[in-house]
């Protein structure tokens, strides 16, 4: 069933896009970004790019510093616009499940909400039932949080979960594997599989060696069914950041991208430059700088090979200014984000984005405040593909899946309240004849005529986790519905595929090798 | 081929109505449990409109001569069981319980007067209203529509009901129950009054007084002499059980 691909594709949620910038606003920083790129021009630390980018008609000078050698690529505004031009305005993001692919669209503001950064840290929480010392009748449950160092069964663990979380759209692993046994050469191989045995929805991650590409591929191409249907079917793909703002292109990272292309799987173009130190921390500058950043990473994928699918990767943030760590859960985060946002879809390619980090460290109210603050204003700009959005705390330095599950119910009632209006000629006929049945019954309510609405799930339910009395169960319940959720069996591969794909990939974890059990 | 004839026909007329007679309950209970009260209702699932509703199923019952009764405890009773436990489950929710209970509010009023001829008296007389100087009616109706489907006959005396109006209908009606209703923190001890006057009528005793809305609690039920306060319609439903006069 898994290679089977049919035309299903998750709902996500379809909204009428907030525009924060006017057109004349978008015009004023393309052509910022255009200048930007005119001169002072990007610093390319390789080689094979700059020639790229010089047989295109971009001038290109060789230049040393004490780090060694870097092209000084300045490129001509046509160059940029042509390439962009031939990115793909509609990408499918396959999933071993067909009906998890996720169809973004430029053309179609539909958004989707999953996992993102690759967390060191796992953030365990335990309930303890406390006594009052006045009353010790009185009895409380109260969280207690743990912080375990990340590896490939709490991935696994991450996958799985997931998996369950109903408005998780993909997953991109949030957890670093830092197990004994892992070494940068097979930490790609692991982190892929350990979440493809677990998951069956889009599985994206950065690429740690491009020497394993080759391996991670095979990979999904045995699970998908083979070269082409992967292509057909893409479960994977790759997240490369380009540039190290301000404005220079990293070796290492322009490689992979190289070999992502060649391999005809889909790439995010990311950049994440900090307002106030590594970008301007005024609007304009931040946009028109990073802007110029993905602009030039489009670019490089088109050159390589014209319309390979790739994605916007806008990560733009502010820098706290009392300790220059990333704020996200700021006014600023959101205005950055939405005119970027806006910027990809003047240039017609799917825009990634995030939203969902914040600076608490636990779950709780402020870590409830920084992520709505964001969830919504994010996805009310109509980004396609919106990461960091479940779980993530400390900034992007921990991972708790208890957070991921209150992360999926705020998610949950964002996507609700963004949906399209239902307002049309059936719907006001239909409201007229309510109505008139109303005022004509003896007790002139509307409660029945909710009920179709209601099972249908028109209707949003209360808040997941409430309580009912006068005190806050939020934690306590949520917990109890992530352990529900964790009960449930994991979406493991069948056994041949895995014993195919621990004969021809090597270094694997032996711990990994887990299969579905026949008849589930 | 066996030969048609008129005899077929005959038989064949009667085996239709004997099966409509074993369908009829079967069918009053699903549109019951639909929300059906008559034809012009959509009810839940798709396709209904237009199909008989509780209406005329019930009419169309007795026509065919069931038994009052048994259209009570076949249709009526049973899909209100039925929608009990999917309300106890959580897949039905206030609106279902609702929409239900108006259909047996419905069918009850055709079948009362069939019920009393054979002798069935219903579950008691309820007079219910919202106390003088508060409009708001919705939980009050609530309550009377559920009552009115658990088989209780509701006198509802509608909103802002002066409680001299109040009294008068308990005698008036000999009712066994009265449910008065407030959402204001100033109306609601207007409750109180009505049960100072029910004591100076004399009457207190021959009646069980419920309360309920926003702003009361068991504690301002108990202040003001009330038999029971009932947090929502179900309470009162259960309390009713517990409190046959």
């Amino acid at each position: 069933m898994e290679n089977q691909v049919n035309e299903s594709f998750r709902e996500g949620v379809l909204v009428k896009p907030y525009e924060r910038l006017n057109q004349e606003q978008i015009q004023q920083l393309n052509s910022a970004s255009l200048q930007i790129l005119a001169d002072p021009g990007v610093w390319c630390y390789n080689e094979r790019a700059a020639n790229l980018f010089k047989v295109h008609g971009a001038s290109v000078s060789e230049e040393s510093e004490k780090y060694g050698t870097f092209w000084r690529i300045n490129f001509p505004s046509g160059l940029i616009t042509e390439a962009v031009a031939q990115a793909p305005s509609r990408i499918v993001m396959g999933a071993r499940n067909p009906q998890n692919r996720l169809v973004l669209d430029t053309q179609v503001p539909r958004v989707y909400f999953g996992s993102g950064s690759e967390a060191n840290v796992w953030i365990e929480t335990q309930m303890r039932e406390f006594m009052s010392i006045e009353e010790p009748q009185l009895k409380r449950q109260i969280p207690s949080f743990e912080e375990v160092r990340g590896n490939s069964t709490l991935l696994c663990r991450a996958a799985k979960l997931c998996e369950r979380l109903e408005h998780l759209d993909f997953f991109i692993r949030p957890l670093n594997i830092q197990d004994p046994d892992v070494t940068s050469d097979n930490h790609d191989v692991n982190k892929f599989f350990a979440s493809l045995n677990n998951t069956t929805k889009h599985v994206q991650a950065g690429l740690t060696s491009l020497n394993r590409l080759g391996d991670v591929v095979r990979m999904a191409e045995i699970i998908a069914g083979g070269p082409e249907a992967l292509r057909a079917n893409p479960i994977i793909s790759f997240i490369a950041c380009v540039f190290k703002s301000p404005l220079q292109m990293v070796d290492e990272t322009v490689e992979k991208v190289f070999g992502i292309v060649d391999a005809g799987l889909p790439v995010v173009i990311s950049s994440s430059p900090q307002g106030g130190s590594s970008a301007p921390i005024q609007e304009a500058g931040m946009v028109a700088q990073i802007n110029a950043e993905i602009l030039v990473g489009i670019t490089l994928t088109q050159l390589i090979k014209p319309g390979s699918p790739v994605l916007y990767g806008s990560v733009p943030v502010r820098a706290r200014l009392d300790d220059l760590h990333d704020l996200y859960g700021c006014p600023e985060f959101n205005q950055y984000n939405i005119d970027c946002v806006q910027m990809a879809r003047f240039y017609d390619v799917p825009c990634y984005s995030s939203a969902g980090v914040g600076d608490a460290k636990i779950p709780g109210m402020q870590a409830i405040y920084e992520k709505l603050f964001t969830h919504l204003y994010v996805a009310l700009s109509g980004a396609q593909y919106i990461h960091y959005a479940f779980g993530l705390l400390d900034r992007t330095n921990s991972f708790c899946p208890l957070q991921a599950v209150l992360d999926n119910e705020q998610i949950g009632k964002i996507k609700h309240c963004l949906r399209e209006p239902k307002v049309d000629g059936f719907t006001v006929d239909d409201a007229l004849k309510m109505v008139k049945k109303v005022m004509a019954s003896p007790y002139r309510l509307y409660a029945r005529y909710a009920r179709k609405a209601m099972h249908s799930g028109d209707i949003s339910d209360p808040y997941r986790f409430e309580a009912k009395g006068l005190e806050d169960k939020v934690l306590e319940n949520a917990m109890a519905y992530m352990n529900q959720l964790e009960a449930e069996p994991a979406p493991r591969l069948d056994q041949k595929t895995v014993d195919r794909i621990f004969d021809e990939i090597p270094g694997l974890l032996p711990g990994l090798r887990q299969f579905a059990k026949l008849g589930s | 081929m066996k030969a048609f004839s008129l005899n077929d026909v005959s038989n064949s007329k009667q085996e239709k109505r004997r099966m409509e007679k074993q369908e009829l309950p079967d069918k009053i209970a699903f549109n019951v449990i639909q929300g059906r009260v008559d034809a012009e209702d959509e009810g839940v699932d798709e396709g209904l409109e237009g199909q008989p509703g509780v209406t005329e199923l019930v009419q169309k019952a007795l026509e065919n001569g069931l038994n009052p009764k048994s259209i009570v405890l076949e249709g009526l009773t049973k899909a209100m069981d039925e929608v009990g436990e999917k309300f106890e489950k959580g897949e039905y929710l206030i609106p279902d319980m609702l929409a239900s209970a108006e259909c047996v509010g419905v069918a009850m009023d055709i079948l009362t007067p069939h019920l009393l001829k054979a002798g069935v008296e219903s579950k008691g007389k309820f007079v219910i209203a919202t106390v003088a100087g508060d409009l708001h009616d919705i939980g009050k109706n609530i309550v009377a529509i559920m009552l009115k489907g658990a088989g209780y006959e509701i006198i509802d005396l509608g909103a802002d009901v002066p409680s001299e109006r109040i009294i008068e209908a308990v005698k008036e009606h000999q009712a066994e129950f009265l449910g008065l209703s407030a959402l204001l923190t100033t109306t609601m001890r207007v409750m109180g009054d009505v049960i100072e006057k029910l004591k100076d009528e004399g009457m207190r005793d021959k009646v069980k007084v419920f309360i309920g809305g926003a702003p009361t609690s068991p504690e301002f039920a108990s202040q003001i002499g009330a038999n029971a306060h009932c947090a929502d319609a179900f309470q009162a439903i259960d309390m009713l059980k517990t409190m046959a006069v």
